[in-house]
């Protein structure tokens, strides 16, 4: 049951040859028997996952149901699920229900979809890999010394054991993609404003963007499509028609123009990894596709603005995190400064402490004009490039990241090469295009994601490019040994 | 040494929208702790603010009678700090680009001229909540009812050269945007309050002394005693060989004195940037044009109406246009009364504003509206009664005994004009006073008066005073 696709899952609901309580049931008793050690989910919502199930089974009955009506998925514990925890992955806010129910979660709620509880996370969503979270790292179901990526590792590591069949996330600077890669899977950022940010616990507002993360690019488009939309309450999402995603995916890859950026594969690249992508990109050559070199040649100053710019906006995005109305307080503050100091010097992590003070800083008087501003040019700088490039290619392809997954404890006393795992999917975000990870194939026995990038509003065509490759090949169907 | 003051002063009203700027929760004031506060307003996680497009339309409005720029583009930028009432542990608010800039309004002088008084800029932002720090469990509480709520901030040109001219300019704006109907102005309830930037120079200096603020002033009483002191104070430390800190000051209203805040609390690097939650603020030319063309006739406009119109002096006009109620009730009076727009503002400013002090009451709670006041003036017009019958019968309207036709048919207040009435009155008076007679006759001219008193008391008020008097000076002389 766990290994089959969105579409066979919403056929078996309407054929009521399943029930959506049957197949919550068994997810959830996946989670419960396999979920243990890989250390996914933050809070396993059980009983409202039962509650919702049986409520998507009526409306299966009263033939009042969508096509994805009784289909279980998780949610990344950044994004309010009213009456249930919701934590960021931080001991901040350990103790925190939200009391209201983030846009998206409401629409794929809406959509009849059942949530089965909230997956582990980089705390406040800062990191690649999964290692900062209040709750402990979560392990990579393809080798369980290894991390999973970040800072979306708990929904990716769900999807790749089929512990969920799908699972939302965030992506500031590769946190949906850079997972997808490291574990197998397929996941999508979305151009920015595509996916209302109510509700989703601002790490850079700038950057931030909600994405679907499946185990093929099918699945992801059916999803995607019950999350995106215009948001009144989010004035930075955007008015505009959502695509009906799934329909769009069949179109021919004949005479696609794909350009290949040198910078993506330059030094630092893992030579086994560039051989799965070569690899990938002649299958494309054989589907029909173009192929030519392109150039990027701002791509250097991608990781700098970024973490300028993401610290900037944490920095004040987080202050709300003070000890006063909700959230960790400290033990018997004497006085104001102490209640701030205290609560926020030990309801923070490291990490997160680190990107506040950096990003204090590159606000601060006199340094504003040299770091914020000079990033936010670079930003115009990077989205130049991109613009250039897709006048004459339809998408951009290359490694999501330079290496597969490493080791537990690799980078976390290095935080530069840490940030530099993120080096191929910074960009996108920066300019606020769509990109999307599939499995390419693997290099030393784990999973290689080959990243495509598309021109705003292109999520129809990357899934369509996507689904292509997936229908060629079948990377996407691998399971990690034990999950199967 | 002769110094001159250099005040700027930085206003902020509260705009008058239904809901908040960022949020959909009420603005209503007085509401129990935390009623009005909703996801957004508490800065929970996650939260979004969206833009209150009726306060943009404000801030516009205002901009336009100042005749000042409009931006065709602001941003709302973050200032961030650490304060228990401010939720989100930043305020946002306008830094760089205003949503208006380069205005002027003019106020006039103790010497009674009329002077420009330069607005450097205007820009929305959300006020803060409350802290409560009596009678809450020996802790403080916060109360988050007006976070949120639509602030606009009006700075000045450093231009004022008095506390007298930063009362007139205050109160000017004051006028202002109650006229423009984007603010109650209520000082009381804070929807009206003011820094002032204060510092003294020697006349005939150019350059600006250091300046000190004064922080959260909320009566015209407090600003222009809280300045007051303050240009003494910086004149008094300078004179005596000291140098004026640059720092912040608050007015103890009890010791009438301004004194520093601690330096701890102003030691803030509010580290501005433009809020990336908030798309920036796009206003084009049919929005300004639509606006300008719901403008309300403005105070100076009006003040030279109602001195061409209706041939009033400059004083009177400027006393019945320095609020839009006030004027109104005073165009309504004449248009009942059929004119005599002076005899209106006679009993507009003098009888009814006396009551109304006497009461106090705002004209619009005048027991005595427009339209009774207007027939009152009507029945002095016509001669149906005297001026004198006129305070009787106001007095009986004050008390809500009717309409002044009511109160003059009823009570026979009706002015007597029949002369042959008149004559047998005369005749009567003379006929009973042949001692007075005889002094007239003799030279003595003021027993003319006497006679008259005696005629009016005669007819208990009710005379033509007029006719009275004609007929009188016919008799006597005969």
């Amino acid at each position: 049951m766990h290994n089959r696709s969105l579409p066979e899952l919403s056929r078996a609901l309407h054929a009521r040859d399943i029930s959506s309580e049957d197949l919550t049931r068994h997810f959830l008793n996946r989670i419960a028997t396999l979920g243990g050690d890989l250390n996914c989910f933050i809070t396993v919502a059980e009983d409202e996952a039962i509650h919702h199930a049986r409520a998507a089974d009526k409306r299966l009955a009263d033939g009042d149901a969508g096509p994805l009506t009784g289909i279980p998925l998780a949610h990344k514990d950044i994004f309010c699920a009213k009456g249930v925890k919701t934590s960021c992955g931080s001991r901040m806010l350990d103790n925190f229900v939200a009391p209201y129910q983030a846009t998206m979660v409401e629409r794929v709620a809406e959509a009849g979809m059942v949530m089965l509880g909230k997956t582990n996370m980089d705390e406040f969503a800062m990191g690649s890999s999964n290692e900062t979270s209040y709750y402990g790292p979560v392990r990579n179901p393809w080798d369980r010394e290894r991390v999973p990526g970040g800072s979306s590792g708990g929904s990716a590591a769900a999807v790749a054991s089929r512990l969920a069949p799908l699972a939302t996330g965030t992506d500031t600077g590769g946190s949906i993609r850079q997972p997808a890669s490291l574990c197998g899977i397929t996941g999508l950022k979305p151009t920015y404003g595509r996916i209302s940010r109510y509700g989703m616990i601002a790490f850079a507002s700038s950057l931030d963007q909600a994405g679907p993360m499946a185990r093929s690019a099918e699945d992801a488009a059916w999803l995607l499509g019950a999350m995106a939309g215009f948001d009144p309450r989010d004035s930075t999402s955007v008015d505009r028609a959502v695509d009906d995603y799934p329909a769009l995916l069949g179109v021919e890859l004949e005479g696609l123009r794909i350009g290949l950026p040198k910078e993506y594969f330059a030094d630092g690249l893992d030579a086994e990894v560039e051989k799965v992508i070569q690899a990938a990109i002649r299958e494309y050559q054989t589907l029909g596709a173009r192929v030519q070199e392109i150039t990027l040649p701002n791509a250097d100053l991608a990781v700098p603005a970024y973490y300028v710019v993401a610290p900037a906006e944490c920095s004040s995005n987080l202050s709300r995190f003070d000890g006063v109305r909700y959230g960790y307080r400290c033990e018997t503050p004497r006085n104001l400064e102490d209640l701030y100091k205290r609560s926020r010097g030990e309801g923070f992590g490291a990490e997160v402490k680190r990107r506040i003070m950096i990003g204090t800083y590159a606000l601060s008087a006199g340094y504003y004009d040299a770091y914020y501003l000079k990033a936010q040019k670079v930003r115009r700088l990077i989205a130049d490039d991109f613009r250039r490039a897709f006048a004459s290619v339809d998408v951009i392809m290359g490694p999501t990241s330079p290496t597969t997954a490493f080791r537990l404890g690799e980078k976390t006393n290095d935080p530069v090469s840490m940030y530099l795992s993120d080096i191929d999917t910074i960009a996108v975000n920066l300019a606020g295009l769509p990109g999307i990870s599939i499995p390419a194939g693997f290099a030393n026995g784990l999973p290689v994601g080959l990243q495509i990038i598309g021109d705003y509003f292109s999520e129809a065509r990357l899934l369509n490019v996507a689904h292509r490759f997936q229908q060629a090949t079948d990377w996407h169907t691998r399971i990690p040994p034990g999950y199967e | 040494m002769e110094w001159e003051p250099v005040i700027g002063l930085e206003i902020h009203v509260q705009l008058a929208t239904r809901s908040k700027i960022f949020s959909g929760a009420s603005t209503a004031f007085g509401g129990e702790p935390n009623t009005q506060a909703c996801a957004v307003d508490l800065g929970l996680p996650g939260v979004l603010p969206v833009l209150n497009r009726e306060a943009v339309a404000m801030a516009v409005k205002f901009g336009l009678a100042i005749h000042a720029q409009v931006a065709r583009h602001s941003v709302f930028a973050r200032k961030n700090y650490f304060y228990p009432d401010l939720p989100k542990g930043y305020q946002i608010s306008q830094y760089e680009l205003p949503i208006v800039h380069d205005g002027e309004v003019e106020i006039e002088t103790e010497e009674g001229t009329s002077k420009r008084i330069g607005v450097t800029r205007a820009h929305l932002e959300e006020d803060a909540g409350k802290s409560l720090h009596e009678n809450f469990h020996d802790m403080s509480g916060i109360d988050l009812n007006r976070a949120g709520t639509p602030l606009l901030e009006i700075v000045s040109e450093p231009d004022l050269r008095s506390p007298e001219e930063a009362i007139a300019y205050m109160k000017k704006i004051h006028s202002l945007v109650r006229y423009l109907g984007i603010s109650d102005g209520n000082m009381q309830e804070g929807s009206f309050r003011c820094d002032a930037n204060v510092s003294v120079r020697p006349k005939d200096h150019e350059k600006f002394g250091t300046r000190t603020e004064i922080k959260n002033l909320n009566s015209f009483r407090f600003v222009e005693r809280a300045l007051a002191y303050e240009v003494e104070r910086q004149i008094e430390v300078l004179e005596n060989g000291g140098t004026v800190q640059q720092e912040t000051r608050l007015y103890d209203v009890d010791k009438g004195e301004t004194r520093p805040m601690r330096s701890k609390e102003e030691a803030n690097d509010y580290r501005y940037f433009p809020d990336p939650d908030l798309l920036p603020v796009e206003i084009d030319e049919t929005v300004v044009e639509e606006v300008q063309a719901s403008l309300p006739e403005l105070p100076d406009e009006k003040k030279r109406r109602f001195t061409q119109a209706y041939g009033l002096s400059a004083y009177d006009a400027g006393v019945l246009t320095a609020n839009r109620e006030l004027a109104e009730y005073f165009e309504a009076v004449v248009e009942t009364a059929g004119g005599k727009p002076k005899l209106c503002a006679n009993w507009v400013m003098g009888d009814l504003a006396g009551a109304l002090n006497r009461e106090g009451l705002e004209i619009g709670d005048s027991p005595v509206g427009p339209d009774r006041l207007g027939g009152l003036v009507r029945r002095i017009a016509d001669h149906t009664i005297s001026g004198k019958i006129a305070k009787q019968v106001f007095e009986a309207m004050w008390n809500g005994e009717g309409d002044a036709d009511t109160l003059i048919e009823g009570r026979g207040l009706k002015q007597v004009t029949d002369t042959g009435a008149i004559e047998r009155l005369v005749d009567d008076v003379i006929a009973a006073n042949p001692t007075q007679l005889e002094q007239y006759r003799s030279g003595k001219d003021k027993v003319f008066g006497f006679f008259v008193g005696q005629i009016m008391k005669a007819s208990r008020g009710k005379a033509n005073p007029q006719q009275v008097n004609e007929i009188l000076k016919k008799k006597l002389s005969a």
